[in-house]
């Protein structure tokens, strides 16, 4: 049986693009790139043609980026170094409801050590308000930290005026980019951006590899203590195979978005449409428009999500439920609850993330085994469709 | 996550739909996980001569739901209310820790039904 990988917000492969520039890293090419000798210095070079491309990509300098394990690494990073190193200045940090756990369980953490934590609101369509965000905005914020676009619904947020207002106001503005590299324009030097996180492996790199990137100037505590790798702020020996495929992905990614971008949504619209077409109660969460070019997330009426993820995958179909987590509570679907999806349809949400291999052949088949699998659920599913949305 | 024998399960349930004719009928929902689990028993001299199910919910409530209604036919309502969750993951050879409550659920629901019934007969009785 083919299978058909719909879940390229979770992972993505790795390109052979990537790859080859990675191959001779793991290899040939084995020196420490803190050591002083030859080996050492191919090792460095390396590292420092990986600190270029990711700059080039992101808009910044290379002295401005920090290797880390991935997203989670740099987030957990940006919040309690942004944090320590500010505590004179103030203790209170801004976020949304809607944030990656690797952001909100670090806030609460903040949050019982003494600072204050507001979490904005999300409007139906997955968007904060400006204007929410600027009335929270107060002599003791230190840092606002508001994702790109979200990895459940895929809406994008109004990040130049995010980044405009925490200019304005003085308080330094962090973004989680992990699903938006390669999908959204991003330039942190031209936006205002002040600190950015990114991982490799959603965007065609390799596993547990990432960056943070920090604008010069910026106070913020050392990550790891222990040696003088990423300007002493986070020692360890330097991941060099997958800082280069991490370098390499992010150039490819920036340098095709507009093609990728094109392609993919032209194919996301026509499986929104299909979909639609062929399965009455099935709802489109996040925003119609402002999403990423690659994300559907349908709520299907009086089905149950993981029952509906089991079906597909035995045939073959690869997709996720509201999210990645796998707690058996409702509490999963935090983010379905900010845009106030009824109870029943979180439940019955299914994400579909298309990459640039997506065919629409694979989407035809797709489209057919759901209209199958949803009709067999409903038919066993005690909720009728006058109930449905209304938990 | 499942083991081989819930997935099989889980891909061909025969005790799923509507049963015609049902005179004992209970609904029963978890309030944490969401999940709704109905039972139809059709009961005959305190006998269940079949059961059937509708269920919204993961793949351990269908599976329990299908064995459950497949571990009651054809047995005295006596001895059903002794089922237990436990019998329906035993069944099942096991479910993961954080999906036994779906047992509970199923478990839950057949006493809505095996309530219904009683008190359907007893509305019968009065109302001769």
């Amino acid at each position: 049986m083919n299978r058909i990988y719909l879940d390229n917000a979770a992972t993505t492969s790795l390109s052979s693009e990537v790859l080859n520039e990675m191959m001779p890293y793991f290899t040939n090419i084995y020196g420490n790139a803190s050591s002083l000798h030859s080996f050492g210095r191919e090792a460095r070079t390396a590292l420092d043609t990986a600190r270029e491309r990711i700059a080039e990509g992101i808009g910044c300098e290379p002295s401005e980026i920090y290797f880390t394990s991935g997203a989670t690494e740099s987030n957990n990073w940006i919040l309690n170094g942004i944090a320590k190193a500010n505590r004179d200045k103030g203790n209170h940090i801004i976020t949304s409801k809607i944030e990656h756990p690797s952001i909100l369980r670090v806030c609460e953490k903040l949050e019982r050590e003494g600072f204050r934590v507001t979490y904005l609101d999300v409007d139906k369509q997955g968007l904060i308000r400006i204007d929410q965000l600027l009335h929270n905005i107060d002599t003791e914020t230190v840092l606002i930290s508001l994702m790109s676009a979200n990895n459940e619904i895929g809406t994008i947020q109004n990040l130049q005026a995010i980044a405009n207002i925490a200019r304005e106001k003085g308080v330094m503005f962090h973004t989680d980019a992990t699903q938006a590299i390669g999908s959204v324009n991003i330039n942190c030097r031209d936006m205002g951006i002040d600190a950015l996180s990114l991982s490799g492996h959603k965007i065609n790199g390799p596993k547990g590899v990432g960056a943070l990137y920090i604008k010069k100037g910026v106070k913020i505590s050392p990550f790891m203590l222990g040696g003088e790798q990423e300007n002493n702020m986070r020692a360890g020996t330097s991941n060099l195979a997958g800082i280069v495929g991490l370098g390499k992905a992010v150039e490819v990614a920036t340098r095709d978005i507009i093609t990728n971008t094109k392609k993919i949504r032209q194919l996301r619209d026509y499986f929104i449409c299909e979909v639609q077409k062929n399965i009455e109660m099935t709802y489109l969460n996040g925003h119609p428009v402002q999403r990423l070019p690659n994300n559907v997330s349908f709520s299907f009426g009086m089905v149950e999500g993981e029952s509906l993820l089991m079906m597909l995958d035995a045939s073959g179909i690869a997709v996720s439920t509201g999210s990645a987590c796998s707690s058996g509570s409702l509490e999963k679907f935090y983010v379905l609850e900010a845009i106030k999806v009824p109870t029943d349809l979180a439940q019955g949400t299914i994400r579909f993330t298309l990459s640039k291999s997506t065919t629409k052949e694979e989407l035809d088949y797709v489209v057919a085994e759901l209209v199958k699998i949803v009709a067999k659920l409903r038919h066993i599913s005690p909720i009728s469709k006058s109930q449905v949305g209304k938990k | 996550m499942y083991n081989q024998k819930v997935m099989g399960i889980f891909n061909n349930p025969q005790n799923a739909g509507v049963l015609r004719g049902a005179n004992g009928v209970g609904t029963a929902s978890d309030i944490v996980c969401g999940d709704i689990i109905r039972i139809y028993l059709q009961i005959q001299n305190d006998k269940i001569i079949d059961a059937k199910f509708k269920t919204f919910g993961c793949v351990a409530s269908i599976t329990a739901s299908e064995v459950l209604t497949e571990m009651v036919k054809n047995c005295n309502l006596d001895d059903v209310v002794n089922i237990t969750d436990t019998n329906i993951i035993n069944e099942l050879d096991g479910l993961p820790a954080e999906k036994q409550h779906c047992a509970i659920l199923a478990k839950n629901s057949l006493d809505e039904a095996i309530l219904d019934y009683y008190k359907r007969l007893e509305k019968a009785q009065i109302a001769k």
